[in-house]
């Protein structure tokens, strides 16, 4: 046996196993997934292949076209929402010395948590009086109560906040990090060109931080495209209401799976998430190229 | 002294208040759920952050009349676990992908970037069905399964092998050591910072993960602590003292691994993130 042939027979011996792994735990259920799309089956009887019937009761689905606006909303809302107000702590947490460490473990320290631990507190937060620490708090002073989860138009965004206040901290050390990579001598010509520091943040900084912003956006398109555990845990019966006003797309997912047991529709749906998130992988793809 | 006056202009304290009560903000909901799970049942109902006579009942009684004690080993165990597996394995992977020549490379590569492409939510449904094919519903080897291998733990760990020199791998391979030794005594302690960030990633991850123990577990003495704290919360709905209590023990490990190793975990998030 020659070197290379010895050190190609170590390195199957390497992969070996970990890629039997991947092909039977990744890419076997990928395509199984999409399989299971075109079929009418209840899991335990026969699989009936039916074409794109799945696709087209979906289509004729008055709450999967909630479920997917919903979605839509928690993405259009979080990701421009959270991204600015990371961005925003992250500029000026860097330019402060005093107490910095201390200000950024609180901001960082929601990243840590389990986000069904803190639905619930923030389910609890959500209570109507005398109960729920927000409307108390407001009561205390005299303004308006809210209904926060009971509401059709208030849930969605109450259930969303959570979300973005677990994301932050993680947002916040990454801008942190893409700020503190630009390089300082931009910095210092445009201070003796005499810009201002709002002029050097829009010429600069902001498109010196593009990838990190560009990067930002996808990880957080992705996480609030498949948000779960907080509807899950927040709303009644885990069941995304008020009136599937707060029911997400994997939501919808699981009760197709799990509790209805039609796992053609579910994995139909799970083909349209996949879609979805391709489209973004994508267009990333292509902002990151130029 | 006088340096820090200098600098100490009126804009810089408005930022800094600024900073601070956001900072302010963003611990209330852990405050609070500290708080709430030190109060009667009669005392959630005022603002009062910690009252004199603070109780440990609540902690009492969830450790003796739930599962709790379980569900915090179940998760400990399996995220644990996982994180092991995740490391040796994705790093030998990474490793070979990175090192070695042979045959096929490119496709293997390609293959295992390709499932950072499906979700989660799309392979839990196939992954039911093995599991109930091979009798692993409802058992640690389905709940550890899915997870022991990751496309996004290979592609970082590959990253950061490329920047070991292929030098070191050469001397002790003149010197005869065989090859599996040079990865573990050789290349691992090279990469010892992607390693801690995969290692947060990975226990984190597991530690909070919902779905896919909400669907294979269903029974009590396997739920880990996210299934069993929302199985119990929705019983004990108007108990927020208790629920609060159960969310603090959900809280509770990962916020001391983090005052302990703060630095560390912020800068493996920012080279994991960043690399990844």
């Amino acid at each position: 046996m020659t070197v290379s042939q010895k050190r190609s027979l170590c390195a199957w011996s390497f992969i070996g196993v970990p890629l039997i792994y991947f092909i039977l735990i990744r890419f076997y259920p990928s395509l199984d997934a999409f399989s299971i799309a075109f079929t009418d089956w209840d899991i335990v009887g026969e699989k009936k292949y039916i074409g794109f019937d799945n696709f087209i009761v979906l289509w004729d689905d008055p709450i999967f076209w909630i479920v997917l606006s919903n979605t839509f909303e928690y993405l259009l809302l979080g990701v421009p929402i959270s991204l600015l107000l990371s961005f925003v702590i992250a500029y000026f947490l860097d330019q402060v010395r005093f107490g910095h460490g201390f200000l950024r473990a609180c901001y960082f320290i929601p990243f840590l948590t389990t986000a069904v631990a803190m639905a619930w507190v923030w389910r609890w937060f959500y209570q109507p009086v005398p109960v729920g620490i927000i409307n108390l708090g407001l009561g205390k002073i005299g303004i308006l109560q809210f209904d926060f989860l009971r509401s059709t138009t208030e849930a969605l965004p109450a259930v969303l906040a959570p979300a973005i206040w677990a994301g932050l901290g993680f947002q916040i050390v990454i801008f942190i990090a893409g700020l503190r990579a630009v390089p300082i001598t931009y910095y210092e010509a445009a201070k003796i060109d005499g810009a201002t520091s709002w002029h050097i943040l829009r010429v600069i900084t902001l498109p010196q931080l593009r990838s990190t912003i560009v990067f930002l956006v996808v990880i957080s398109s992705i996480g609030f495209l498949r948000i779960f555990d907080q509807v899950y845990n927040m709303t009644q019966e885990g069941e995304g209401g008020p009136l599937n006003a707060t029911r997400p797309l994997v939501l919808n997912i699981y009760k197709a799976a799990f509790e209805n047991f039609d796992m053609g529709m579910a994995a139909a749906q799970t083909v349209v998430l996949f879609t979805l998130l391709l489209i973004i992988t994508i267009i990333q793809l292509r902002i990151l190229r130029k | 002294m006088n340096k820090n006056k200098a600098s100490l202009n009126p804009k810089k304290i408005i930022i800094w208040t600024f900073l601070f009560i956001g900072a302010v903000i963003m611990m209330t909901p852990i405050i609070f759920m500290f708080s709430a799970s030190f109060k009667y049942n009669d005392q959630i109902y005022d603002l009062t952050l910690f009252t004199s006579d603070f109780t440990l009942d609540n902690y009492i009684y969830l450790l003796e009349n739930t599962d709790f004690i379980v569900w915090l080993s179940n998760s400990l165990f399996i995220s644990l676990f996982t994180t092991f597996c995740v490391l040796f394995f994705d790093s030998l992977v990474g490793y070979t992908l990175a090192k070695f020549q042979f045959n096929g490379q490119k496709i293997v590569f390609i293959a295992i970037l390709s499932t950072l492409m499906i979700p989660t939510e799309m392979l839990v449904i196939p992954w039911y069905i093995i599991a109930r094919d091979f009798g692993l519903l409802d058992t640690y080897l389905g709940l550890i399964l899915p997870g022991i291998m990751t496309g996004f733990g290979v592609f970082l760990m590959k990253q950061f092998f490329e920047g070991v020199p292929d030098d070191y791998l050469e001397a002790a391979r003149i010197d005869g050591v065989g090859e599996f030794t040079i990865f573990i005594r050789i290349a691992l302690p090279l990469v010892t910072p992607a390693l801690s960030a995969l290692a947060i990633f990975t226990f984190l991850g597991n530690w909070t993960a919902f779905l896919w123990p909400l669907i294979v577990s269903s029974s009590a003495e396997l739920f880990t602590v996210p299934v069993g704290l929302a199985s119990f919360s929705g019983e004990f709905q108007s108990d927020w003292e208790l629920i609060m209590t159960g969310a603090a023990l959900a809280t509770l490990p990962t916020l001391l691994v983090f005052l302990i190793l703060q630095r560390y975990i912020i800068r493996g998030v920012v080279l994991g993130g960043l690399k990844g």
